[in-house]
């Protein structure tokens, strides 16, 4: 095979995505007319759902092409197929909502198609200069996506709040990549990881707290989180739905690959830094969320939460713990999506509606959807035998095992602190007076509900593939 | 006197606390936060063809090349946003960015 056949073969999806994109992008421009969606959103999920198929198709084992910017291997191939079931539930949630909100254009499922190129670039990351493009790529659309409601002042207010936070974040990035490659004289991972094995000197040591604040703003994990709340709560919920599922797939996949194949002569310093931020996160994401009246603003938190929790895996360092962290965003990735399909369902009248007290009584009006959301929010909750409880049991024991007793006390803490605004939910739906009923959901939004709740409640009967596929997929990073 | 390295370092350490304190005590106006963005780029671009010329290698200046290709970009979708904010709130106090809260 010749090398430049060679390096397609080995970024098939990536530059099948691209090509995609810019044909999807002709269609809606040439097609003239009123800008609207027509069948845009469909060819952009036949798009993702190829990509996503030919990640299985291409050659197996570990390949760093494109120049060495690139590098796919199972863990890459693993953390994708994620971003990708996350792009392509977010926008078969999205179909029915953006016509009902009369924002249905065509640009949307485009900018879906860009951002999940950018996050599987990210995810392929094998140098600080392709890490910077893919986090990029991703983040320009996402900026777009979260303001995609342009007449509405809530998701203009996201959208300017998520860009303002996020430019600052990649400036943050970007002065520690700068730091690196001057201390290093690469900017190559595995370069950076040779000049690791000295002591590393002061700037290194800044050029990581700047690289780690940069990443912890994109998987918005306290000191960093302050954007989550507003924008999750003002963007379109499928937005949100997608900022929660795949760009924290993508998020958390780059910060495990370059801590891991980065910084491994750096353990001490960035461990220190990780553990922080895991402490942090667990107690914002438990004792922020308890006062929310508002459901994706109560999700924001859950997700700054969740983040801590999987950080935890990735603070014991070990091949366990990264495939914790696996484990922990595949399941996390489910959970997600079923509650956004379940805060899709809820609509009265022609309007969407976000409160948790309008959940009253579901039990009463509509018993499937009430005992589907349930599960979920058991799920995230961390109630065994349902798949959240098995996440964290992946993450706590990988901290065990490493030594980390004080920080798996505290994340077994706070995850009972966060039972408390899960069981209420609960308790609103099945206990409180019945509020007015909702209107029937679109198909496709309840077979995501139903799908998803199903997994996570049957996930205990047959774990072996995640945890056999997490598991080899952790093996290529060591 | 020569120019070192450390001077350089210097003047964008400096420049880059200036953009994040610009945005971060900025009480006033969304396109101050805007310039802020950029000047903490610029520091980087400075870091970056410093280290460049003192190492001998061009990755650096590659690096800034992308990275000024990328923030006009940002600059531009950032302006998108902004409009789109004018046309619904007729302000762009950065006060006046509160619609959520908690």
């Amino acid at each position: 095979m010749t090398p430049i056949a060679f390096a397609f073969a080995h970024s098939l999806p990536e530059i099948l995505l691209a090509a995609g994109a810019l044909v999807l992008l002709m269609l809606g421009v040439f097609r003239g007319g009123d800008g609207r969606d027509w069948i845009i959103s469909e060819l952009a999920i036949a798009l993702l759902g190829a990509a996503f198929l030919l990640l299985f198709f291409e050659i197996k084992g570990s390949a760093v092409v494109w120049d060495g910017a690139f590098i796919d291997d199972p863990f890459g191939r693993f953390m994708k197929g994620l971003v990708l079931i996350g792009a392509i539930v977010s926008l078969i949630l999205s179909l029915d909502f953006m016509r009902r909100e009369g924002i249905d254009l065509f640009e949307f499922p485009v900018l879906v198609v860009i951002a999940a190129l950018g996050m599987l670039m990210l995810v392929s990351a094998q140098n600080l200069i392709a890490l910077y493009l893919g986090l990029e790529l991703m983040s320009l659309a996402l900026y777009v996506m979260a303001a995609f409601h342009r007449g509405n002042v809530r998701a203009s207010e996201a959208g300017l709040k998520y860009f303002a936070l996020g430019a600052l974040s990649s400036g943050m990035l970007l002065y520690g990549a700068s730091l690196l490659y001057g201390f290093t004289g690469t900017v190559s991972f595995a370069g950076i990881a040779q000049a690791f094995q000295a002591k590393p000197s002061l700037g290194l040591v800044f050029g990581i707290v700047f690289m780690l604040a940069g990443l912890s703003f994109k998987m918005s994990v306290v000191p960093f989180h302050m954007w989550t709340p507003d924008v999750y709560e003002g963007a379109p919920t499928p937005v949100t739905a997608f900022f929660a599922s795949a760009a924290k797939m993508a998020a958390v996949a780059i910060t495990v690959r370059l801590v891991m194949t980065a910084f491994p002569g750096a353990a001490p310093q960035w461990r220190q830094i990780v553990v922080f931020t895991a402490i942090l996160s667990m107690a914002i994401g438990a004792f922020a969320a308890i006062g929310q009246t508002n459901i994706k603003r109560l999700m924001a938190y859950s997700s700054i939460g969740h983040m801590g929790f999987a950080l935890v895996g990735l603070a014991s360092g070990t091949e366990t713990g990264v495939q914790g962290v696996m484990i922990y965003m595949a399941i996390y990735l489910v959970m997600t999506l079923g509650t956004f399909a379940a805060i899709l369902s809820m609509r009265i009248t022609g309007t969407y509606v976000e409160n948790i007290g309008d959940l009253a009584g579901l039990a009463r009006t509509n018993g499937p959807m009430a005992f589907f959301l349930g599960a979920m929010m058991l799920s995230l909750a961390g109630i065994p035998p349902l798949a959240g409880f098995f996440a964290k049991w992946y993450v706590f024991n990988a901290a065990i095992q490493a030594g980390l007793y004080p920080l798996a006390v505290i994340g077994v803490l706070a995850s009972a602190v966060a039972c408390f605004y899960y069981l209420r939910i609960v308790k609103i739906m099945y206990f409180d007076e019945a509020a007015p009923k909702f209107e029937t959901a679109s198909p496709a939004v309840t077979a995501v509900l139903a799908v998803s709740s199903l997994l996570t409640v049957f996930f205990a009967l047959w774990p072996g593939p995640l945890v056999s596929a997490a598991g080899a997929a952790a093996k290529s990073l060591f | 006197m020569e120019i070192a390295l450390s001077h350089y370092l210097t003047v964008a350490a400096a420049l880059f606390t200036i953009g994040i304190a610009g945005i971060i005590l900025n009480r006033k106006n969304i396109i101050v936060i805007l310039m802020s963005v950029e000047l903490i780029l610029l520091a980087v671009n400075v870091n970056l063809v410093a280290f460049s010329s003192y190492l001998g290698d061009l990755t650096g200046q590659v690096f800034s090349l992308f990275i000024l290709t990328v923030a006009a970009a940002e600059a531009a979708i950032g302006l998108a946003i902004l409009v789109t904010y004018f046309r619904n709130r007729g302000s762009i106090a950065v006060d006046d960015v509160n619609m959520m809260k908690g």
